[in-house]
């Protein structure tokens, strides 16, 4: 009965497929737990760019620490929950990766004279899909508006009404700033244009001081920043 | 002669017995501190601020305006001032706050300026938010009548 060499093959067909299940187990199983160890805070904060910088900011926040406990720690906000869409996010990481060994934002320096075009990059992309790490947590059609507070409550249904996501907003609730133009004194350098301020009216430069004292503009502003470290 | 050592034995108790009085019982100053020694930092009171009201009412009549709501994590930094992006002139008709008086807008060369001068730029040097805390000390203070 065993002797057939068809039963033989049958065997072999059915042992080889095994083996490839088992493999597949571990190996998808190997490839998740790897995959999940890089999204998480402790990994995020392994590298120094992100420790002495961004996560410092963070930890003065709401989603650091709060009454409930429940946090956001780094990839609940910056890394898609959906499987296609993070391994996607995960793919263009490698760019990171590459700027690491290159240095690009190893000083507190040189990470804010970047600043203002990594912060754009991230509301782009929150822009793009929706503000859809937000969501994860914050559902604007759950949301109680009785138990909101009158500002919070009136600006979310407006905002919401006129199709506005969460990140038209809510810039920098986790991090510093970058220089945003908000027409006070001398404008900054390198400072995005604050575009829902309309008409911009440029604020007086000190050169309309009238005591002629000679005043900072915009690019010795940047000169002075960059020679303060920040 | 008598007299005289009298005299200087006195003298001798009175200066002697005040250093050893100080030294009996220290004066012991309660201030509003505690008794946390001045290298150490005291525990911060739990309070909360207010989250949300209506804009309160003054006391005095040069008295800043008080901030009616909490603002936990607003920056205020040399980038960016999370105050102005609401109170600013020309962002309170889309966000219907109060706007930033007008008083403002003077350098202190006097030159008007179309927005806040840098001058005024840390809002909570003088606009404070509040929160539910008895007063540290009595006092008997009350608003002046124009304002009450």
């Amino acid at each position: 009965m065993s002797g057939s060499p068809f039963s033989k093959l049958k065997a072999l067909a059915f042992s080889g497929f095994g083996i490839a299940f088992v493999a597949g187990i571990v190996f998808w199983g190997g490839f998740h737990t790897v995959l999940e160890l890089t999204n998480t805070e402790a990994f995020c904060i392994s590298c120094h760019e992100m420790e002495k910088n961004v996560y410092q900011e963070y930890r003065n926040t709401i989603h650091y620490s709060n009454r409930t406990g429940v946090r956001a720690t780094c990839p609940d906000c910056h890394v898609p929950k959906e499987w296609g869409p993070k391994i996607v996010r995960k793919i263009q990481a490698s760019n990171e990766v590459f700027h690491k060994v290159l240095g690009t934002i190893d000083t507190p320096e040189k990470f804010n004279a970047k600043r203002a075009a990594l912060a754009q990059n991230e509301w782009n992309r929150m822009k793009k899909n929706d503000s859809q790490e937000c969501r994860n947590c914050h559902h604007f059609d759950y949301m109680d508006y009785a138990e909101q507070g009158r500002r919070a409550s009136s600006t979310h249904q407006r905002g919401w009404q006129e199709g506005k996501t969460c990140i038209d907003c809510h810039k920098g609730i986790a991090h510093n700033m970058p220089p945003v133009d908000q027409s006070i004194g001398v404008g900054k350098a390198g400072a995005a244009i604050d575009a829902s301020a309309q008409p911009a009216t440029p604020a007086q430069t000190a050169a309309t001081v009238p005591d002629g004292r000679t005043g900072l503009d915009a690019s010795s502003f940047g000169a002075l920043k960059s020679a303060s470290g920040k | 002669m008598i007299k005289n050592v009298l005299r200087s034995l006195l003298l001798v108790a009175i200066l002697g017995a005040a250093p050893v009085y100080a030294a009996d019982a220290p004066v012991r100053v309660q201030s509003l501190r505690g008794e946390t020694p001045i290298d150490k930092t005291p525990d911060a009171d739990m309070y909360r601020q207010i989250k949300d009201a209506k804009p309160l009412p003054r006391d005095f009549v040069q008295q800043p305006p008080l901030i009616p709501h909490s603002i936990r994590d607003y920056q205020v930094t040399m980038n960016f001032n999370k105050c102005m992006d609401c109170h600013g002139w020309a962002k309170t008709r889309e966000s219907g706050a109060t706007k930033v008086s007008v008083t403002h807008f003077k350098t202190r060369d006097g030159v008007e300026l179309s927005n806040i001068s840098p001058l005024r730029y840390f809002c909570t040097q003088c606009h404070v938010p509040q929160a539910d805390a008895q007063p540290l000390v009595g006092n008997t203070f009350r608003p002046g009548v124009g304002l009450q």
